[in-house]
């Protein structure tokens, strides 16, 4: 006996087993050469051939089942979860979850069991979450796609570098300094590519960022080429060096503590949340003055914008000039709490990293781009152990991220005013 | 002058690789207006592949010889179409209608993923090839310089132009390449005609990869390295050589190729070698600012 019911689920076992069958049949087309057949270079300096079979069969029959159960699990008539509600619902929650992040962001050095390494991670997602609240402001909040954002952040650390270097300046005078130089090469760079629009302008910042990097790399008599800059001074706590000789001049000395080498691991903590945190405040204000939005008019668009006589080349200057001064100031940041910089630092792949947390975040929610850099880094330093598998999971993300939910994991981006409705 | 010939035979052979590159994504773009990020990649895949290809051959000792080049081309070309084509299964077609820089994001997600599957899969060391093809014919000499048209270079130039003439007939006289040109124009349009779109953009994306696999091939005969980042750099001048003819526009995709091989030969040869790719970037923005629709491409007029 075979009722409809058993019938229609007969039939559909079928076909999912058929589908599971071609996806396993193009996954050994694809693994089949890439990796049942390995080049090594052998012991004379020749490559050699190494078969591994077992591999590519156990890749095919792990797609053979991943298919078959997404083919089963899927059913056609169950409709995407309501995604209002969820947006509501998370924007209920986000009212609180931002305060309460900022509070475990500030408690955090004095959490017992937060070691030396918890404070680095943290120091690390920092400074992600810094570059990404700068890039928003171009991304996110102008609608610019830029690639090469990388570059500015290279800046600022190199300026910081040679500064110190060449003239012996202190943190505290290049960390300006820094921002300001990087602010004005976004200018420079920012000014050919005005006419360009999405694709070709997120190429040409590519194109942009990767001469920057050539440059710091080939100018051997200026940045050392690719042995970098090492011996950056350290910060000081405003003129007081964080020294273990506990002197009356050091940071200990005058405060009359023990001489602890995790001073300045808390101090530097403390101070990119701090430029984290201006980045940030300076962004949800200005968002808020005529040109934040100008900013959102452009991203929405650009000819009803420019209709409308603001003007589109002071707006995006200013966006890139904003944008590029906080990854300015991070530079600075990164090569004080390194003391080495090299030009290894600064790959697209950086770019695409910090473009992959604002785009995740969700172009333009600042708590969202907070959050997708804690999973990305977070998730990142969690999978050290998986070393060169780590930028395969990363980059299978990406793609899968953006298929399943394309505006981005948390927020939304809508514009800040809206005719007829009132936001915040 | 001698000297000026060589760099320029160079930078010809150069230029066709590029050439065959550039003409993937001026496809993409022009059916779907979407830089495929991760065609430079594709490329890469395709040296590699035709890389194992060689030392399996070699290791049966059928490689030597013209027909065992072909083979070679031909696995290297199936192999690298069934990539291209999944890239833009899994990566791009889903995206399709969604918003602008969607499909970009995905594109530069699928790049990482393809350069580290091969670094996983192969190593992240360089792999050296000893030169296939040896020798050649002296067109001139001058003094102590011989100026050499290399076999390897002959190979290049004549396969280039081979498989350019077939892809020139596919695209004007088939029922396939009048499909892709009509998608081009207006793909709704060529929908409510009939015409299976998402097949045209698939078989877009095969065809690219297979020309991005003889670009890899030639590629790796030619300069004997394969690495998994290789395609990084090649990815963004070839860009550039479609940007440079004129995005969407077949025949400027070579020319711009041709161009950026020339340019960068004769920079190389002539200034600075460490400094050959800041010129090739810097043609890709001098072009976008003063001359935008590129040297063939058409003037693009902007609907509100």
């Amino acid at each position: 006996m075979t009722t409809p019911q058993s019938a229609s689920i007969a039939a559909r076992l079928r076909a999912a087993t058929l589908d599971a069958l071609k996806a396993t049949g193009i996954a050994f087309g694809l693994f089949v050469v890439m990796v049942g057949l390995r080049t090594d270079i052998g012991p004379t300096g020749a490559l050699l051939l190494r078969t591994r079979w077992p591999d590519v069969a156990a890749l095919c029959a792990a797609v053979f089942i991943l298919r078959l159960v997404l083919a089963l699990s899927v059913r056609p008539q169950q409709a995407a979860v309501t995604p209002a509600r969820w947006a509501a619902g998370l924007s209920r929650a986000g009212l609180l979850f931002g305060p309460a992040l900022l509070a475990l962001a500030l408690i955090l050095p004095f959490i017992p069991g937060i070691g030396r390494y918890e404070l680095d991670l943290g120091i690390l997602v920092l400074t992600y979450v810094m570059l990404g609240w700068g890039l928003n402001i171009v991304v996110g909040l102008a609608g610019l796609l830029d690639l090469g954002y990388v570059a500015f952040y290279a800046v600022g650390a190199y300026s910081y570098a040679l500064l110190a270097q060449y003239f012996g300046l202190s943190f505290w005078i290049c960390l300006p300094l820094a921002g300001i130089l990087a602010a004005f090469w976004g200018v420079l760079l920012g000014f050919p590519v005005l006419r360009l629009r999405g694709d070709y302008l997120a190429i040409v910042t590519l194109a942009f960022g990767e001469i920057i990097r050539i440059v710091l790399l080939n100018w051997v008599s200026l940045t050392g080429g690719p042995n970098g800059i090492s011996g950056i001074p350290r910060p000081t706590f405003f003129g007081l060096p964080f020294s273990m000789g506990g002197g009356p001049g050091t940071f200990a000395g005058f405060f009359g503590l023990e001489p602890n080498p995790s001073h300045r691991v808390i101090f530097l903590y403390y101070l990119i949340l701090a430029l984290a945190l201006l980045t940030n405040w300076v962004a949800m204000r200005i968002r808020r003055q005529p040109i934040g939005r100008a900013w959102e008019a452009l991203r929405e668009d650009e000819v009803a914008c420019r209709a409308l006589g603001i003007n589109i080349t002071n707006t995006k200057l200013t966006a890139f000039a904003l944008g590029a001064m906080f990854a300015g100031f991070a530079g600075a940041f990164f090569a004080t709490r390194q003391a080495f910089i090299s030009p290894e630092s600064f790959t697209f792949i950086e770019s695409a990293i910090i473009l992959a947390i604002v785009v995740l975040g969700g172009l333009g929610s600042q708590i969202g781009i907070a959050v997708a850099a804690i999973v990305m880094i977070g998730g990142f330093e969690l999978f050290r152990d998986l070393d060169e598998y780590r930028m395969l999971v990363f980059g299978g993300a990406m793609v899968l991220i953006m298929v399943l939910r394309p505006r981005g994991l948390v927020g939304s981006r809508s514009p800040s005013v809206l005719l007829g409705a009132r936001r915040e | 002058m001698a000297y000026a010939l060589q760099q320029l035979i160079n930078g010809i052979s150069l230029g066709m690789i590029y050439g065959l590159i550039a003409v993937g994504y001026t496809m993409v773009y022009g059916i779907i207006g979407m830089i495929n990020f991760a065609h430079g990649d594709i490329f890469m895949v395709g040296a590699f592949i035709a890389l194992i290809a060689i030392l399996s051959l070699m290791s049966s000792d059928l490689m030597g010889g013209p027909a065992a080049i072909l083979l070679v081309l031909a696995i290297s070309m199936a192999f690298t179409a069934l990539y291209g084509w999944t890239v833009e299964r899994i990566a791009y077609r889903p995206l399709r209608g969604s918003f602008r820089l969607a499909p970009l994001i995905s594109a530069i997600g699928m790049s990482i993923v393809l350069q580290n599957f091969v670094q996983v899969s192969q190593g992240a060391r360089v792999k050296p090839l000893e030169p296939q093809l040896r020798g050649g014919v002296e067109l001139m000499r001058d003094g102590d310089f011989v100026v050499q048209l290399s076999y390897m270079q002959i190979l290049i130039i004549v396969s280039t132009l081979a498989v350019l003439a077939v892809f020139t007939w596919l695209v004007t006289q088939t029922a396939l390449g009048r499909a892709m040109r009509a998608c081009e124009q207006d793909r709704r349009m060529a929908s409510l005609l009939g015409i299976n779109t998402d097949r045209t953009i698939s078989l877009a994306f095969v065809i690219g990869a297979a020309l991005a696999a003889v670009a890899g091939t030639l590629y790796l005969l030619r300069y004997g390295i394969a690495d998994f980042f290789m395609g990084f750099i090649v990815g963004v001048k070839a860009f550039t050589a479609a940007v440079l003819g004129g995005i969407g526009s077949l025949p400027g995709a070579v020319l711009g190729g041709l161009l950026i091989g020339l340019i960068e030969t004769f920079w190389s040869a002539y200034f600075s070698v460490q400094y050959k790719d800041v010129a090739a970037f810097s043609i890709l923005a001098l072009t976008l600012v003063f001359l935008p629709t590129g040297l063939l491409g058409r003037q693009e007029i902007e609907k509100v």
